[in-house]
């Protein structure tokens, strides 16, 4: 398993493939990650985010494809595991240890400095309970101690699965400003959530899989330039919205009527042009609202899936 | 290597597991060393499986470490039970991905966990010789044993090969049991059947079929607990003990080498 490696990326991977029998869990996988920035890993659940994830962890041998984390492959995960700091699908500590024994525990077998612990402790929110016992953790905590064990090695590159489950959402906050202001000091961070809208915000890049397969990779700029602006109008008489579609379509714009509203695409600007022509054809509208559909609606409008 | 000793020690010295173990060591062997003087006039034996040991025997160089040698089975299955949980519990809490990425040269981590379990079942034959030796004075008198040959160099040799013999038993107790925590990979079937086939299976086996015991590996790692006994010669038992070994750690080995982490 061999591939070029590029200084610039922090991930790199190329046909990346795992079959479990005659199952593709993950088929030809390709994206790139640059160092430094912040990449939502996105897709629903069993899509393969987690099996990808261990392969780039060298805890899954993948069937074929290579890859290339921090310049090194990764069928020698030993080259390049010191600097990757990771938490794979949800944190797994001893029980019967306190969080920051098990913070020990990691820190003595990577060989980094112990005193840190009660420092990653406070950075994550667990200053008061690391001498706690683990299995005395909330959901929310469990997820908070695995942040800090992925932090230990104050990593180049900071992969973590579904971080934010099982948070309230100012702890969803704080996990997102903790992962910019780590992207802000160098980490490149790989993240992924099946909710897109949860890591939209921070992230500068995204890799969307879905059934195992890499639908886009890119800028999430890129996507949002893929957004269709749309004007939702309402009346009080429903028939009117029929009407209202005919001249939308009359004046060059396409629309559907969703939920007792008509969906119209169209630029923000176009709205009180349209507001007026309805006015001249007889129709009070209700509501008239423009709006950019999300992320989350996009990718499903690419994947042809309203899941 | 170090790192993984260490990082395994953090885990082992915690108190309920290791207070509990060396609790129930010192008091597993103080119960069978007392048992081997305070009843030795009576009819129902004092030794394994209702053996005599007697006074003449007890007043003998090794007497003194009979006691020890005696507790070595039981310290065996504490080793078994330790090595087949430590080894079995990283898959069912799922830590063994946290541990990869820590450190991901598998056999590295593995032979580091198992120095570090070793180190531990040295710890409780320490302490199983402190308690027996110390009880076997204490009560010699109780029993009218005279322990004139107990403080001349043969004693301390003799103490010496059975502190050896009963190590080595323990630990190969304990790597049946990390072979059976990897193979089952959930700490209650490996330590269930190895149990189960050491103390009911192997015994069954060995009482109905002729000579079967010099085949059987927890037959034979009790005769080198003992430096050799009526089922087999101690050098038979370490051969064929060291063959069953082997094997199973070759298997274990490259299946945890080559197996996907995928919980």
């Amino acid at each position: 398993m061999s591939t070029q490696s590029n200084p610039e990326l922090a991930i790199s991977v190329k046909d990346l493939t795992k079959i479990y029998g005659d199952r593709p869990a993950v088929s030809h996988a390709n994206f790139e990650v640059p160092l430094g920035t912040v990449c939502g890993f996105v897709g629903p659940n069993g899509s393969g985010k987690t099996t990808t994830m261990r392969m780039l962890l060298g805890l899954i041998t993948p069937t074929g494809g290579t890859g290339v984390i921090l310049g090194q492959p990764i069928n020698h995960p030993e080259r390049y595991l010191h600097r990757v700091g990771a938490m794979i699908e949800g944190p797994a500590f001893y029980p019967a240890l306190s969080g920051a024994e098990n913070l020990r525990v990691l820190a003595t077998l990577g060989g980094y400095e112990t005193d840190q612990v009660q420092g990653l402790l406070e950075r994550v929110g667990l200053g008061d309970r690391g001498d706690s016992k683990y299995k005395t953790y909330s959901l929310g905590m469990k997820q908070r101690l695995g942040i800090a064990a992925a932090l230990l090695p104050n990593p180049q590159l900071l992969m973590l699965d579904e971080p934010t489950n099982g948070l309230d959402p100012a702890g969803i906050q704080e996990i997102r400003e903790l992962l910019r202001d780590l992207a802000n000091e160098g980490t490149t961070v790989f993240v992924s959530s099946h909710l897109l809208s949860e890591i939209e915000m921070i992230s500068d890049s995204l890799v969307m899989l879905r059934k195992g397969e890499v639908i886009f990779a890119g800028k999430t700029q890129d996507l949002l330039l893929r957004q269709q602006p749309t004007i939702i109008a309402k009346s009080s008489d429903p028939q009117d919205l029929t009407k209202l579609l005919e001249i939308a379509h009359n004046a060059g714009h396409e629309g559907t009527i969703i939920d007792g509203a008509a969906h119209i695409l169209g630029p923000t600007d176009w709205a009180p042009i349209l507001n007026k022509m309805a006015f001249d054809a007889g129709i009070t509208l209700s509501q008239l609202a423009p709006m950019l559909p999300s992320l989350e609606e996009t990718f499903f409008e690419m994947t042809g899936d309203s899941e | 290597m170090i790192r993984v000793f260490f990082a395994e020690w953090r885990k082992l010295r915690r108190p309920t597991l290791f207070l509990g173990t060396m609790g129930a060591v010192a008091a597993v062997t103080a119960l069978v060393t007392s048992v081997l003087f305070l009843l030795i006039d009576s009819r129902n034996g004092n030794g394994r499986e209702g053996r005599t040991i007697t006074r003449q025997t007890l007043e003998l160089p090794h007497g003194l470490s009979l006691g020890f040698s005696t507790s070595a089975g039981l310290l065996g299955l504490v080793a078994l039970c330790i090595f087949a949980s430590q080894t079995a519990q990283e898959y069912t809490h799922g830590t063994l991905r946290n541990l990869l990425v820590r450190q991901p040269k598998r056999l590295t981590l593995l032979l580091g966990k198992f120095i570090s379990m070793v180190s531990f079942a040295m710890v409780t034959v320490i302490i199983s010789a402190v308690v027996s030796i110390s009880l076997a004075f204490g009560l010699s008198g109780k029993a009218k044993v005279i322990t004139t040959a107990w403080t001349t160099g043969d004693a301390r040799i003799a103490f010496l090969h059975t502190f050896i013999n009963v190590f080595l038993s323990v630990i190969a107790y304990g790597t049946v049991g990390m072979i059976l925590g990897l193979i089952f990979r959930a700490p209650i079937p490996a330590i269930s059947l190895g149990v189960a086939w050491l103390l009911i299976v192997e015994n069954i086996i060995a009482a109905t079929v002729k000579h079967s015991g010099r085949w059987m590996p927890g037959q034979l790692i009790t005769t080198i607990s003992s430096g050799g006994d009526i089922t087999a010669s101690y050098l038979h038992a370490m051969w064929v003990v060291s063959a069953y070994l082997v094997l199973g750690v070759v298997v274990v080995s490259v299946l945890f080498r080559r197996r996907d982490v995928a919980n």
